[in-house]
């Protein structure tokens, strides 16, 4: 990278480039310095050099799956949320096994390796009905299973009164393979008591990390923003995770996404993509010890998704064969497969499609077919 | 279209000479703007259309207080690009009367600045029915800009008016018409022409027509259709012809590319541009027309985001409120077709640029510091 570009700049800023340039970590105070001054394209171009450092190999994956939301019937009520409902609404539904081995099929049969289950918090649901499931969906299917946030573990776990770590135990043993990082909103909690005041605190939430990564259960992190927080939060949201990462290792990725006020208690503006690609940046600069960054086409659509390919994500997250929860909120983007390696590619990387670890399963050289007659 | 790829290391030499060049607001080459729209290095693009956009228009961004009206949509062209036109008698063709326009006009927004009225080419109203609009929008709104009719408008109604093109604009003039937009360029090659647009008047005529009025003293924008079956090379070739002219008349305003949407078309393409095609497209026409004063990101093709995005990649106008629009809208265009003064604030704000609302001709109306 030329550092003449960032000639010009107050020194104090100057000094915080140079140092990410150079490869050495930032702290907090930095941190928020980077994101309060810095312009977009200079945060692009640092979390850009970043993210060649940690993948020169220009491979952007991406993974086929399905969220199978099990349930929208939630005792958490968050404010920011427009997927649950009330136990007794018209609009309440618990899916059947069956229903849930149809939709497992149908993943399979386009090419899906992961199913992402996650629910509301439901009030009557045991560790034995998660027991029972998990263990009859591999005995039936050859998939991964990547469920439950950590919400919901937590829940599970003082339902059945047993530690987080006697709980993922026996979820483990009954088939669950990897944790997603969901229900991590901002991990401060002066904004989740104002958010999500009934959902589990920042603590707790981390406690399940740390402790499926001791177990070895893969998981990822995520970060809803753009609601009522702070810059500060986020900037402490983020040394937070690497916190954890630095102790344990066990955090495949990080996922970043707006909020989306529609249908919502809470309400408001959603953050503007601008902002959104900033955060990403940011990101990807702060989290050094992160391999993964994704990018969220489900929040921020397929135009913005591909151009945050150069604010430092480097997968293009899910195909997502079904998605409920932003869609509940008014935001209803649709992407295929092809679609997602034609948008890879037009940025000019290689697609490659992944497993929930980040194996490469299949790489994408070679146009598809079917692009080569829409594109001719 | 191009497959973008990997620069060899000759590219990367020839994009670090083209990249000086720019920061020292040197002219570019053909050769130049081709080599800028293969490469996949946004960033760079991004800075130097900054640098550019910066020396032209500092931290200032553009909005104007306007309304769309399109008064039918029944047109004799009927271009394979276009999901907006019918057929006279196709189910779903409309024409407004002047007294539907004037009562549209009348439900824009207190402060609305400008009318931009385009159409299809109707087969059977006269010239005078053109004149009469003019006069009854500008008797009832004398203050409003009419910003109206593009070229392939204008040699239309000068086939009608049987006055020449010249003539035609002066009168068209005097009725009320303040400026030209800057539709119907499309790609100015005869060879994509023929494939898309058939009917339509050549890019030498679109030229032509506009030089004429530039030569008149009335000005306009430009635009470039984009993303369907042309190469980066026609882009280019575009970009150059309007340079060429722009440096001739210098009555251009604003150049707007404009992104293809296809659906509900006769092209068959994935829907959308790229996010990087719109981006790289913006930052490119900020570096080869360096004789424009303004790029221009037409919000309601691009979206919000993109548009929003793109203020960091050489643009500096954001169009306008655009009350009412109903030709994007007809190929599957995704936003709502309306934003608000203050949409468009927070917008430009929170991209770190200096919101400023304009009238037609780029007057500053106001600037949020």
């Amino acid at each position: 990278m030329r550092s003449d570009k960032f000639t010009g700049m107050r020194s104090e800023l100057k000094k915080i480039v140079d140092k990410v340039i150079s490869g050495k970590r930032i702290d907090a105070e930095a941190g928020l310095v980077l994101f309060k001054d810095a312009d977009l394209l200079t945060l692009g171009e640092l979390a850009n050099s970043m993210r060649k450092r940690l993948h020169p190999e220009r491979l952007v994956t991406f993974i086929v799956d399905r969220n199978i939301n099990y349930t929208n019937i939630c005792v958490n009520k968050c404010r920011f949320c427009a997927f649950y409902r009330e136990a007794d609404s018209p609009e309440a539904y618990l899916l059947s096994k069956d229903e849930i081995f149809r939709k497992i099929e149908e993943t399979l049969e386009q090419g899906g390796t992961q199913i992402l289950m996650q629910g509301g918090v439901h009030p009557d649901l045991g560790i034995a009905y998660f027991e029972d499931l998990f263990s009859s969906i591999k005995s039936r299917f050859t998939i991964q299973i990547h469920s439950l946030s950590p919400a919901e573990i937590s829940f599970i776990a003082k339902l059945a009164d047993l530690s987080i770590m006697d709980t993922l135990k026996r979820l483990k043993r009954s088939g669950l393979d990897s944790i997603p990082g969901g229900g991590a909103e901002i991990l401060v909690d002066r904004v989740r008591k104002k958010v999500s005041p009934n959902k589990i605190r920042w603590r707790q939430w981390a406690e399940v990390m740390k402790t499926a990564h001791r177990l070895g259960m893969p998981t990822t992190a995520t970060m809803m923003f753009g609601s009522l927080e702070t810059r500060k939060e986020i900037v402490e949201h983020l040394v937070r995770l690497r916190d954890i990462q630095d102790e344990t290792g066990g955090f495949t990725a990080f996922i970043p996404w707006t909020y989306q006020p529609g249908n919502t208690e809470l309400g408001g503006r959603s953050a503007t993509a601008v902002e959104y690609l900033k955060t990403l940046a940011l990101s990807r600069i702060v989290l050094d010890n992160f391999q993964n960054i994704q990018a969220s086409w489900v929040t921020q659509g397929a135009k913005i998704a591909q151009v945050a390919l150069e604010f430092g994500a480097n997968d293009f997250g899910s195909t997502m064969i079904e998605e409920n929860v932003v869609a509940a909120a008014g935001i209803t983007f649709r992407m295929t497969r092809q679609e997602i390696v034609h948008l890879i590619r037009d940025a000019g990387y290689v697609a490659a499609q992944r497993d929930t670890r980040y194996n490469i399963l299949k790489r994408e050289d070679v146009k598809l077919e079917s692009e080569c007659a829409a594109r001719s | 279209m191009h497959q973008p790829q990997q620069l060899t290391t000759k590219e990367e030499m020839s994009f670090k000479q083209i990249k000086e060049k720019a920061f020292s607001n040197k002219r570019l080459t053909r050769k130049d703007g081709i080599e800028l729209f293969k490469s996949t290095d946004l960033l760079e693009l991004g800075r130097m259309a900054t640098h550019v956009a910066q020396k032209k228009n500092g931290n200032r961004v553009y909005f104007v207080r306007n309304m769309h009206i399109n008064p039918t949509n029944i047109c004799i062209n009927r271009c394979k690009f276009c999901a907006f036109s019918r057929s006279k008698g196709e189910p779903g063709a409309y024409e407004m009367s002047i007294d539907d326009i004037l009562l549209k006009a009348r439900g824009a927004e207190k402060g609305v600045r400008e009318f931009h009225i385009v159409s299809g080419l109707h087969p059977d109203l006269p010239f005078e029915w053109y004149l009469d609009m003019l006069r009854a929008l500008k008797k009832e709104f004398p203050k409003v800009h009419l910003k109206a009719f593009t070229a392939v408008e204008i040699d239309y109604l000068a086939k009608l008016s049987g006055l020449g093109v010249t003539d035609t604009l002066k009168k068209l003039r005097n009725a009320g018409l303040g400026s030209l937009p800057g539709g119907g360029a499309e790609i100015f090659s005869s060879a994509v022409r023929n494939t898309l647009c058939a009917e339509k008047i050549t890019g030498d005529r679109w030229l032509e027509v506009i030089e004429t009025a530039h030569r008149i003293g009335l000005r306009s924008n430009a635009t470039m259709l984009y993303g369907h079956i042309e190469t980066y090379e026609h882009r280019v070739d575009h970009l150059l012809r309007l340079r060429d002219l722009q440096d001739r008349t210098g009555g251009f305003q604003a150049f707007i590319p404009l992104s293809f949407h296809s659906q509900n078309t006769e092209i068959k393409k994935s829907a959308y541009t790229t996010g990087f095609d719109d981006l790289k497209t913006l930052a490119v026409s900020r570096l080869l027309l360096d004789n424009f004063d303004h790029i221009k990101a037409y919000w309601v093709m691009l979206g919000e985001k993109i548009a929003q995005v793109s203020l960091n990649f050489g643009v500096d106008d954001l169009d306008g409120t655009v009350v009412e629009e109903r030709i994007t809208k007809a190929a599957g265009g995704t936003t709502d077709g309306s934003m608000t003064k203050e949409d468009i604030i927070y917008l430009i704000k929170q991209a770190g640029r200096t919101p400023v609302e304009r009238d037609t001709v780029y007057n500053e109306i106001k600037v949020w510091r």
